[in-house]
């Protein structure tokens, strides 16, 4: 791999090398850029990854560490913040993409135009994407033959036009697909293969999925699953232009006199502070770290004229309904999810609220979190009931799952902890979040749904789980939001900072609304957006090659 | 050589399996905790906590990972073996927590041992199915 010295002065610093930094990486440098990738975390291989469920679910193996880097948690601006982790995200090369269920939804042609369609939702930043679907539809399609996509084009009654169909077949579908097709089309439904970023044949010198079952959470042993790690990254570091540097944790973003970007302030594996200069920056580290490092990098915040860096963060909405049946599943052997539908994905005025929400079939527990939180309410806590429960549903359970809207909110935020510090000496991020009424009531609505489904489908007992319980964020979406005009947004269309000509952030933050989450398409789609942008237009940004 | 990898495995289980002392466990601690995680997960119509070697998960995880919770055990141990009056105390859910890790998680942590709690749960551990992977699936198939 080809290396850089800290003096030397690089095209483009990538902060992050997860869904968004990976592509950028990759096309910067296939483009003729030198480029430095920072990544906080190390960089695994598939030697590496194993399927030991304590270090993954409850040791953080390959997402961020709450002792060293601690989130702290409100629901409003009245409160103390307390640490919790509220956040989670991948933290090493590859990010989320290593360890993500592989879920890759595009948004519908709807979602960028949601504010014109429905109208103003009071107290929310409710509002129109400066691009359409159009727009971003050659850039999906790109991610999906670039990475490895399994699944149905032109299936989904409910998608976009596409330009062209997924680069591989789908997956073959489990039991839990096999009975929610069955509830579902009972009900005049319109169940559809699951998109995945897995491989379920052979594809660019990556094998096929071998069905191992430990996709959600865990890095794959096979490189089967289509993360950044595996896919595009190596073809960055072959160009012979892009250096990855793990362990690298980045504490600011360094302006020159004219405000421009130039270069990156880090921590390296030894806590030794160093500066990479560069001619430009790209900030892909996430919803919740691209706004926290802005806002560290100058008092007010980089960027930040607007004064709506860190403002809107939207959470990863979704209710579980779970189903018991009668024969054996054996759900822990496969992929998460083979079938999804969007039949209630629109939102609908005559519901009352606005929202609506993708379904998905799947059963995402592995054994000590389904002892744990899987099993329904009144099942005994302990002794042969609780042992008995245990052996006859581990098996025989499924759950659907909705990804539903979340409403971009002002208030909830990211700003910095006034206290709290990670293990760095830097502010934690804190965390302001309440739900809104129509989100809740939404998740709600969709659950009804799946109970239907479920009791179409013969299940012999069902069980929710209460949307307002909380649970980590892991789409991290919203808090440098797109927009036309630098007073009401962070990011042009493009994602190029409005305030800073060399500075971009590219990941879920520049997200107007959340769409019907499973964001991780749609990041991608955006990243290889900026990049073609950057690289057709290299001399009007002032940047040789 | 496949023999010889035979015996070392044969070798290494034998060693989980007869470990003779605890790391941080006090004897006393140790036969309550056998007692109670038994009485949480049974060894009934087939082995439970105990086959599954859970107290030595246990004093391996307060020994390393969840040291900080080694406090907790011996004052939550005070008010005895006796599940029923466990249950009631704030402690109930770290031991079940831990039971629950002991039986079910990876056997390299020292409990699962025998991979009974995966057996329990119906679960086979291996890198490659092919499908069909369940009754319906499978059903499916066959139409």
């Amino acid at each position: 791999m080809k290396t850089y010295s800290t003096r030397e002065t690089v095209d483009f610093v990538v902060i992050g090398s997860g869904a968004a930094g990976g592509v950028m990486a990759k096309e910067l440098s296939a483009a003729g850029f030198s480029v430095v990738v920072l990544e906080q975390g190390p960089w695994l291989k598939e030697k590496d990854f194993d399927h030991d469920e304590l270090a993954h679910c409850f040791h953080s193996k390959l997402t961020n560490d709450q002792a060293k880097q601690p989130y702290t948690f409100r629901k409003d601006d009245s409160e103390t913040a307390a640490p919790v982790r509220a956040i989670e995200y991948g933290r090493g090369v590859g990010g989320g993409t290593v360890h993500f269920t592989g879920n890759y939804w595009r948004f519908h042609e709807s979602d960028f135009r949601e504010r014109s369609l429905f109208g103003e939702i009071a107290g929310t930043g409710f509002a129109d994407w400066p691009i359409s679907y159009a727009d971003l539809e050659p850039y999906y399609t790109k991610a999906e033959w670039e990475l490895g996509i399994s699944g149905a084009g032109g299936v989904n009654p409910f998608e976009g036009p596409r330009s062209k169909n997924y680069s591989l077949p789908p997956m073959p579908v489990k039991s839990s697909g096999v009975l929610f097709e069955r509830g579902a089309r009972k009900l005049g439904l319109h169940p559809y293969p699951a998109p995945v970023a897995i491989l379920s044949q052979p594809y660019n010198g990556r094998g096929a999925c071998t069905h191992c079952g430990f996709c959600e959470s865990f890095g794959c042993e096979t490189r089967a699953k289509s993360s950044t790690l595996v896919s595009v990254i190596p073809v960055a570091v072959k160009t012979g232009r892009c250096e990855i540097r793990p362990g690298s944790y980045v504490r600011k973003i360094s302006v020159d006199k004219q405000g421009r970007a130039n270069g990156v302030i880090y921590f390296d594996g030894r806590k030794r502070e160093q500066m990479q200069k560069a001619r430009a920056v790209v900030l892909c580290a996430n919803g919740a770290e691209t706004p926290r490092l802005l806002l560290q990098s100058k008092p007010g915040g980089l960027a930040n004229s607007s004064g709506l860096v860190g403002k809107y963060l939207m959470w990863d909405n979704g209710g579980v309904v779970h189903g018991l049946f009668e024969h054996p599943l054996n759900e822990y052997k496969g992929i998460q999810v083979t079938r999804v539908l969007h039949d209630f994905y629109r939102s609908d005025p005559k519901r009352g609220f606005y929202g609506g929400g993708g379904i998905d079939a799947r059963f995402d527990y592995t054994p000590i979190r389904f002892a744990l939180e899987g099993m329904p309410e009144d099942t005994p806590k302990w002794g042969a009931g609780f042992k008995k429960s245990l052996g006859e549903m581990f098996n025989r359970t499924m759950m659907l799952l909705s990804h539903s809207t979340s409403l971009p909110q002002a208030k909830n935020s990211v700003t910095l902890d006034p206290t709290v510090k990670d293990a760095w000496g830097l502010p934690a991020a804190r965390i302001t979040f309440a739900q809104h009424p129509d989100d809740l009531q939404t998740m709600r609505w969709l659950q009804d749904r799946q109970q239907e489904i479920f009791e179409a489908a013969g299940a012999l007992r069902t069980w929710r789980v209460p949307v307002d319980i909380f649970y980590a964020n892991r789409h991290l979406m919203g808090t440098c939001r797109m927009g036309v005009d630098a007073r009401t947004s962070v990011v042009n269309p493009f994602s190029r900072a409005h305030d800073v000509s060399n500075l971009w952030m590219v990941d879920g933050s520049n997200f107007v609304t959340s769409a019907r989450q499973q964001p991780t398409a749609t990041i991608q789609a955006l990243a290889y957006r900026a990049a073609d942008h950057i690289v057709r237009n290299r001399s009007l940004l002032h940047l040789k090659v | 050589m496949l023999g010889q990898i035979a015996l070392a495995l044969e070798h290494a289980h034998h060693a989980v399996q007869t470990k003779p002392g605890f790391s941080v466990l006090t004897p006393e601690m140790a036969a309550k905790l056998e007692a109670l995680t038994s009485a949480i997960i049974p060894s009934d119509d087939g082995p439970g906590a105990r086959e599954a070697g859970v107290v030595y998960f246990i004093d391996r995880a307060l020994a390393t990972f969840d040291a900080s919770k080694l406090e907790e055990y011996r004052t939550g141990l005070t008010a005895g073996g006796d599940i029923a009056v466990i249950e009631k105390t704030p402690f109930f859910e770290t031991l079940r927590t831990h039971t629950i890790m002991g039986f079910l998680g990876s056997p390299s942590y020292g409990g699962n041992r025998g991979n009974v709690g995966w057996k329990h749960i119906g679960m086979d551990h291996r890198m490659a199915w092919l499908p069909p992977f369940g009754y319906y699936d499978g059903e499916a198939s066959k139409k």
